[in-house]
């Protein structure tokens, strides 16, 4: 909601660059030759990683550990209290957990490179860009117990490792979906056309995901309405696609009544009538349901974008052994099964599938169902690198977030 | 007192340029080297590129940012909406301020006065952030205002510009009335008698001799007004989709990793505000505030 | 000035505008601290005490209030010091860049938030790190500092422009030495006026939130605290009670301030100067 903090770590960036002439990141200079003709092994990544070790052993908890995380990911019962999984893991280890929301992974990764935090939740938007600025280490997934039983296709993601080497620990995967005031929009939608076209009856009720990667959402409608575009993966846009995403959008910014990215915000917004359909996190609707407003969400036919989110360990974590083992906690099978329900998303355990509350949780939100995720485009950090045949001419995320502020206004 | 003690008061008396030296060192060794020292660094950054196939920042010097915020419409166009709502609510809150100052300068009792600047001085002290979110209450759809309009058959200007001129020409209405009160009261009595009788109207007395007077210290005023909405982008996060230029640098920063074409942008407010102090210097405002 | 009845009941009127105008949203902060649902909804849907409670046993808000409450305290001594030499060299001395003082101490309050903030925290991070002294409590209080030392500056400078050196002059030829002048001459003669000026760079340092974003290590001034709030969804009453707490409380420093500096009857218009730096929490 509140970025503040980016100054800061520009600050330090900045004044890393003029300092330290030692030790400088540039070594990726090789990434730009030599991304285009990748030689395209299964596990070669998009980025170039620096080299960083990861823990050998694990020893004592060091009494406390501090995260970065997404709302809803790390609760201690202050939002409510039948919520809560980080008060029994604070008595088991003695490490008292601190956490920080961050609401987009623009803060997220500023957050992570002041070296302050200990862990952070990634989305594989920030994932990359954390690993190849060297502000995470690989994880020693040995020191994990509860990795074993994480779901085979959460794996060796493109987002999560590179060349074999995981760097986090999978929290779970979800979709963003579109959510409708059902008492004031009585059909059931099923379309991303409700908040894009031209003549969509909610003018002015929209709302939209206010973040540069919220362009891959416009990139995946247009992936099923305009297939002459040849939309592959929304995260890799040529100059073409790109603008006809960027055309989209801004024809959309006419017809949006708010944007969000503090979910309290977008939260208020649906219960007092100003917002009546739009990108959501299923947590949003979870409590407004409890709220007692009435809302309805759906995966529209068109796919959606999504995260798979990892947690991922500080570089210069102070408090590493703690770390890791809150990274063990949070993908228990209890603990994972309640994060899973609470935010709305498919946990990475299999085994929490038995934990959850409700039954069929899983079943609803297709935990083990892949061909379902393979609809869900995952946020990825969009580089020059397009992946495929076309070679480096996409757009990387500095256009996008240009191209973001063109959007805007 | 020692000896010592003694012997260093007596150099002291005897150098007034090493009591001088010693006063200044502490408050502008700061200033100076620190803060100025840390805004030149930053600043160097502006310089500098991203480089898009490595995302990292390439310490090569250009004027490539400068370039792309010149071409760049929506730049100017962002930039424009801060100066000119900056502008709109140092005016705003220059015309709300007068009555009530002028009140409390000429016509309220003593004790009547000090209860006045307690209560313009009493809302400072609650959180922005809370009076903020307060006015998203007030100006939201379903709102207070609007509430209140609906009988009469009007509407609120809901989120938007006029909403962030009106929350800003909340936040910083008692910094401005505060100046004008402290320079109307200066005004001497004398000088107003002299005018009615000299056959000065009211109307006259105010035109021709209090405004000028009083000037200054509306410039001292808006200097306030003006820095910190310029500087702000809290505020139109939250009641408006609009952005302000603390945003785009803000955005700029972290996963894009461009940290340049932050500090280029930054630049844009710090020179508007070191032109607009060197004016306000040159009015008088500084001996007002 | 001899204004007309209808005049005095027109500014009569103005000043009622003005102050329901600044009052009407505190009020919306009081009613919201009883709201019964988490979300601000207009008509607010039910009252409710429960927050008050809520807002009492929350041990964040008391560790907030309290590491806001030392901060300030902190950096408005660092600023009197500051200021109070600054204005010393300005006011009693000739040199050249004497009107440079005077801009460059009003800098820091004048720039934007974000870009002061960015720079202390470039400087913090370069000179204090390597010292062994991490962002915290000590980095808050000089931040503050920085940009509350233009109001006691101010204050301080209008004041011994006002008295004029001659009662200075007149005790060094009476033997005394500078830091005497100072201490019984001097000082006497300003305290109101740093007084005033203090409240009110305690009132700009309480109510900070940018620049102690920048420089805050792990510790959570109260702004800090609602902001990290704010974005929970279910902490917006809780905050709203703090709010309330607060304006109230902050009534009596107030009042006793300006109830201080009126007794001195030259002093009446260095309230109001003084209050006029009551600069932003920015």
């Amino acid at each position: 909601m509140l970025d503040l903090r980016k100054g800061w770590v520009a600050a330090t960036v900045a004044l890393a660059m003029v300092v330290g002439a030692c030790g400088s990141d540039d070594e990726s200079s090789g990434g730009g030759g030599g991304g285009g003709n990748a030689k395209a092994t299964a596990t070669k990544g998009l980025v170039d990683a620096p080299d960083i070790k990861a823990m050998s052993s694990m020893g004592k908890g060091e009494g406390k550990v501090n995260l970065v995380a997404w709302a809803g990911y790390v609760e201690d019962g202050s939002t409510d209290p039948k919520v809560d999984w980080v008060s029994g893991f604070e008595k088991e280890t003695g490490c008292q957990v601190n956490v920080k929301v961050g609401n987009t992974s623009d803060e997220m990764v500023t957050l992570m490179r002041s070296g302050k935090y200990d862990a952070v939740s990634a989305s594989g938007d920030a994932s990359l860009r954390l690993i190849a600025a060297g502000d995470v280490a690989p994880v020693n997934t040995d020191l994990i117990s509860n990795y074993n039983d994480v779901f085979d296709g959460l794996k060796n993601k493109p987002w999560n490792s590179v060349e074999g080497k995981m760097y986090g620990i999978p929290h779970g995967r979800g979709a963003n979906l579109l959510m409708w005031r059902s008492d004031k929009i009585k059909e059931d939608l099923d379309s991303w056309g409700a908040v894009f076209e031209k003549d969509s009856p909610y003018k002015g009720k929209i709302t939209a995901y206010d973040s540069p990667i919220y362009i891959a959402d416009a990139a995946l409608y247009l992936k099923a309405t305009q297939p002459d575009l040849k939309i592959n993966s929304p995260y890799a846009l040529d100059q073409k696609q790109f603008d006809a995403a960027i055309d989209l959008l801004k024809q959309q910014r006419g017809m949006v009544g708010e944007y969000w990215s503090d979910y309290t915000k977008a939260q208020a917004a649906f219960a007092n009538g100003q917002t009546q359909v739009g990108t959501t996190w299923q947590v949003i609707a979870n409590l407004l349901e409890a709220d007692k407003v009435k809302v309805k969400t759906a995966l529209p036919k068109e796919g959606a974008t999504g995260w798979s989110d990892t947690w991922m360990i500080s570089s210069k974590a102070k408090h590493p052994n703690c770390a890791y083992m809150w990274m063990n906690h949070i993908i228990s099978p209890k603990a994972n099964a309640q994060v899973a329900e609470w935010f709305g998303e498919a946990p990475s355990n299999r085994l929490s599938c038995a934990e959850t509350a409700v039954k069929d949780h899983c079943k609803i939100f297709h935990a083990d169902d892949e061909p379902y995720f393979d609809q869900v485009s995952y946020w990825t950090t969009p580089t020059k690198n397009c992946g495929d045949d076309r070679g480096a001419v996409c757009k990387d995320y500095s256009e996008w977030v240009q191209a973001w502020t063109e959007v805007k206004g | 007192m020692g000896s010592a003690a003694g012997a260093i008061e007596t150099t002291l008396w005897r150098r007034p340029r090493l009591r001088l030296s010693l006063l200044l060192a502490g408050p502008l060794g700061w200033l100076v080297v620190a803060y100025l020292g840390s805004l030149a660094v930053l600043f160097v950054a502006a310089f500098w590129q991203l480089d898009p196939f490595t995302a990292e920042v390439v310490r090569e010097p250009g004027l490539g940012n400068f370039r792309t915020l010149a071409e760049g419409e929506v730049y100017r166009t962002i930039a424009l909406r801060t100066i000119g709502i900056a502008a709109a609510v140092t005016v705003t809150d220059a015309i709300l301020a007068f009555p009530i100052a002028l009140y409390m300068a000429k016509i309220a009792t003593p004790r009547v006065r000090g209860l006045l600047v307690v209560a313009v001085l009493m809302p400072l002290w609650s959180s922005y952030l809370v009076k903020v979110y307060a006015w998203r209450t007030i100006l939201q759809e379903e709102g207070i205002l609007n509430w209140a309009l609906d009988p009469l058959g009007l509407s609120g200007p809901g989120f938007g510009n006029v909403a962030t001129w009106l929350v800003f020409s909340y936040l910083w209405l008692p910094y401005m009335i505060i100046p004008i009160y402290a320079g109307l009261e200066r005004i001497p009595q004398s000088l107003l008698d002299a005018s009615d009788d000299l056959g000065g109207r009211p109307g006259t007395t105010l035109r021709r001799v209090i405004l000028p007077l009083v000037l200054p210290a509306v410039v001292a005023g808006s200097i306030f007004t003006f820095s910190l909405t310029l500087g702000d982008y809290i505020a139109p996060q939250l009641v408006s989709n609009t952005q302000f230029i603390g945003n785009v640098v803000y955005q700029n920063v972290g996963v894009a990793n461009n940290l340049p074409l932050a500090a280029a942008f930054a630049t844009v407010p710090v020179v508007v505000m070191i032109v607009y102090l060197l004016l306000a210097r040159r009015l008088g405002a500084f001996d007002s505030l | 000035m001899n204004l007309s009845g209808s005049s005095r009941w027109l500014l009569r009127v103005g000043t009622g505008v003005t102050l329901a105008f600044l009052y009407l949203p505190l009020l919306v902060i009081a009613l919201y601290a009883f709201n019964e649902r988490r979300i601000q909804t207009w008509p607010i849907p039910g009252l409710t005490l429960e927050w008050f409670g809520k807002a009492i046993d929350n041990p964040g808000v008391r560790a907030a209030i309290g590491t806001s409450l030392k901060a300030a305290v902190g950096a408005t001594l660092f600023a009197l010091i500051l200021g109070t030499l600054a204005a010393l060299a300005v006011a009693r001395y000739r040199f050249f860049g004497r009107d440079a003082v005077s801009f460059l101490v009003i800098l820091p309050i004048a720039l934007p938030g974000i870009v002061t903030g960015m720079a202390l925290n470039a400087t913090f991070r370069e000179v204090l790190s390597p010292l062994g002294i991490e962002l915290g409590l000590f980095t808050v209080i000089v931040g503050h500092a920085t940009f509350c030392v233009v109001v006691i500056y101010n204050n301080a400078v209008a004041r011994l422009r006002r008295l004029g050196g001659s009662l200075e002059e007149a005790a060094s030829d009476l033997g005394a030495r500078p830091l005497r002048a100072f201490r019984d001459i001097t000082l006497p003669q300003m305290r109101s006026a740093l007084l005033a000026g203090a409240l009110l760079a305690f009132a700009l340092s309480f109510d900070e939130v940018i620049v102690t974003t920048f420089t805050a290590g792990e510790d959570q001034t109260l702004p800090i605290w609602i902001l990290t709030n704010l974005s929970r969804p279910n902490q917006l009453p809780i905050v709203n009670v703090v709010a309330v707490f607060i304006i109230v409380l902050s009534a009596v420093p107030v009042y006793v301030a300006h109830r201080l500096t009126r007794e001195e009857g030259a002093a009446s218009g260095a309230a109001p100067a003084a209050a006029g730096e009551a600069v932003a929490a920015h």
